[in-house]
């Protein structure tokens, strides 16, 4: 592949050894891809440094620090231990594994709580910003259309794509540890233009409105499209920040879409043809009231106890009109003793939300509104749920499998009314 | 590997990674999911509608189309490689970063864009050369019962 002097001079150790064993990886990873270059971001998500319990215990008498040991080893998948440095480039972290104020009530242990603080300082001390949650775009990273950036977390990186036009693939743990180092991801896949048309046609036929209706249609559009471009045309109003958010998250969730069109909506689609560019659609699909039950009675397909134990809301985090729709349902009233409602943002927006009291109203209703994690990443429910009701699709699609629990999808308004009756009993669909 | 007439295919096409291995072939057309639907301390696939749902990957030669999901996908990986638990190299159609980083830091021999589908040609239990040097991938075909009693 195609190296520049300065590329040259990561790679020969000048500018550092961290840098050098970043740069190793990346060029293994490049070749990998079958990529010829690289392109320079100065923007970067990703969980530099973090360990779960697994890694903190294998790399504990492998280094003087078991953090430099699992930032050599396991993010820049170095042989030789090195001490990490810090960021080459404005580089964000991601969501983590507990709350810092309720982690008790997510059931995790002081031992592991403290190996959560000591791994955000060990990233704040290498000036990553702690950011905390699944939505950077949400809180302040909101890259230009066109800017080249390398993130994790498969929501984000479709927001980040489709919604901004920005320019990213699905990173991982490893190559955003590199990249926050070096400046340098390869240049292949979504960084190119040619790469970006659309595939598959999806010609939206009933009107889609809600949050729960924009859900619906995202989970469809992943089944059917799997790791494709879809690109939407049809009857759609104006899908704002939270709709996005929740469509892509569930196209990135029952398929791998990393982009998507809606034409006269998102930046890269003013029409069809700009759309598909020098593509044509390989598929069209039809998305009419039939597939829309189908969907909504896939997505329910692990649930037939009406009995819920448990609320989930916030996959993504949520926005501040989330919280606000939220305290708005739960004002004045209060959740069944049979069931508890956990709400999860970002720290940033629960600062928000506390400043307009909604934290204390949906604490009075016995709710708790809790930051950096979810149930499905921090593998987290109160004791004994068997089961969940849930607003996002994602959601619903992964806590099956990881939890064992039954999961029911609807809406936010069905999700607050199962929390305060403990059955769900949602609106017809 | 005693019974039946063996017969040896070889596909030819890109490497991934580097190194040789051989084994016995893990066959799925699923796309293999990543964080939230594999366990990688136990070396198995726990994503519910998944065909390998409940089967190990640990010592496998894994055909598969190519990978889904989280961006987790190769610290999943990654973890299995810690744990002992990995698949012994990889051959796939679908090159996505995803697979491509988990190749990387699994270490193991990896070969796609193969001159023939391994899907058609690869069954579950033929055994399996990779060279990620080469490019290459070599089944040898274990003859079924059923066949060798239809060839008397």
């Amino acid at each position: 592949m195609h190296l520049t002097d300065s590329e040259k001079e990561f790679l020969d150790g000048r500018r550092g050894k961290a840098q050098q064993k970043a740069m190793e990886l990346l060029v293994r990873y490049a070749e990998a891809l079958g990529a010829d270059r690289f392109v320079d971001t100065k923007n970067v998500c990703g969980v530099p440094g973090s360990a779960n319990p697994f890694l903190q215990n294998y790399y504990k008498d492998k280094g003087t620090s078991e953090y430099d040991a699992i930032f050599s080893f396991f993010d820049l998948d170095s042989d030789e231990l090195i001490e990490a440095p810090q960021a080459l480039v404005s580089t964000c972290c991601l969501q983590g594994g507990a709350d810092p104020d309720n982690w008790e009530t997510l059931g995790t242990t002081p031992q592991v709580f403290d190996i959560y603080k000591d791994r955000e300082q060990f990233a704040a001390d290498r000036g990553v910003k702690i950011l905390k949650t699944c939505t950077p775009y949400i809180v302040g990273n909101t890259p230009a259309m066109g800017e080249h950036c390398a993130w994790m977390e498969s929501s984000a990186v479709v927001y980040c794509n489709s919604v901004l036009g920005a320019r990213t693939n699905t990173e991982g743990r490893e190559s955003t540890s590199a990249a926050m180092l070096t400046g340098k991801i390869p240049d292949w896949g979504f960084h190119r233009t040619e790469f970006r048309y659309g595939s598959h046609r999806l010609d939206v036929e009933i009107p889609v409105e809600s949050v729960m209706d924009w859900g619906l249609l995202g989970y469809f559009v992943g089944d059917v499209v799997q790791e494709r471009i879809p690109v939407l045309t049809g009857r759609y109003g104006q899908p704002d920040l939270v709709r996005h958010k929740h469509f892509g998250a569930a196209a990135a969730s029952s398929g791998g879409v990393e982009l998507y069109h809606i034409v006269g909506v998102t930046p890269e689609a003013p029409t069809v043809e700009a759309a598909f560019g020098s593509n044509r659609a390989v598929e069209t699909f039809k998305y009419g009231a039939a597939e829309r039950t189908r969907t909504y009675e896939a997505i329910n397909s692990s649930a037939s106890d009406p009995h819920v134990d448990y609320v989930m809301l916030g996959c993504p985090h949520a926005a501040l009109e989330q919280i606000e729709e939220a305290g708005r349902l739960l004002d004045g009233r209060r959740i069944s003793a049979n069931t508890a409602l956990w709400i999860f943002t970002s720290r940033a927006v629960k600062e928000q939300a506390a400043a307009r009291g909604l934290i204390d109203v949906i604490a009075r209703a016995g709710g708790i509104v809790m930051t950096d994690t979810c149930s499905a990443f921090a593998q987290a429910i109160p004791p004994g749920t068997k089961v969940a009701a849930l607003d996002s699709a994602k959601q619903a699609h992964y806590l099956p499998a990881i939890m064992n629990i039954q999961t029911w999808f609807g809406s936010t308004r069905d999700c607050i009314n199962a929390a305060m009756t403990g059955k769900w009993n949602p609106e017809p669909l | 590997m005693e019974s039946g007439t063996a017969v040896k295919i070889v596909l030819r096409g890109r490497n991934v990674v580097g190194g040789r291995a051989e084994g016995e072939a893990l066959v799925t057309r699923d796309t293999i999911p990543g964080w939230g639907g594999v366990n990688p301390v136990q070396g198995v696939i726990t994503e519910v509608r998944h065909e390998l749902c409940g089967v190990s990957f640990k010592g496998k030669i894994l055909v598969c189309r190519g990978a889904k999901g989280s961006s987790g996908w190769s610290a999943m990986f990654h973890t299995a490689r810690l744990a002992g638990t990995a698949p012994k190299a990889l051959v796939f159609n679908e090159m996505t970063t995803k697979i491509a980083l988990g190749a990387v830091v699994m270490r193991v021999p990896s070969v796609t864009d193969l001159d023939r589908d391994p899907l058609d040609i690869i069954e579950t239990g033929d055994w399996v050369v990779v060279d990620g040097d080469a490019g290459t991938v070599e089944i040898t075909k274990q003859q079924r019962p059923a066949t060798v009693r239809h060839n008397f």
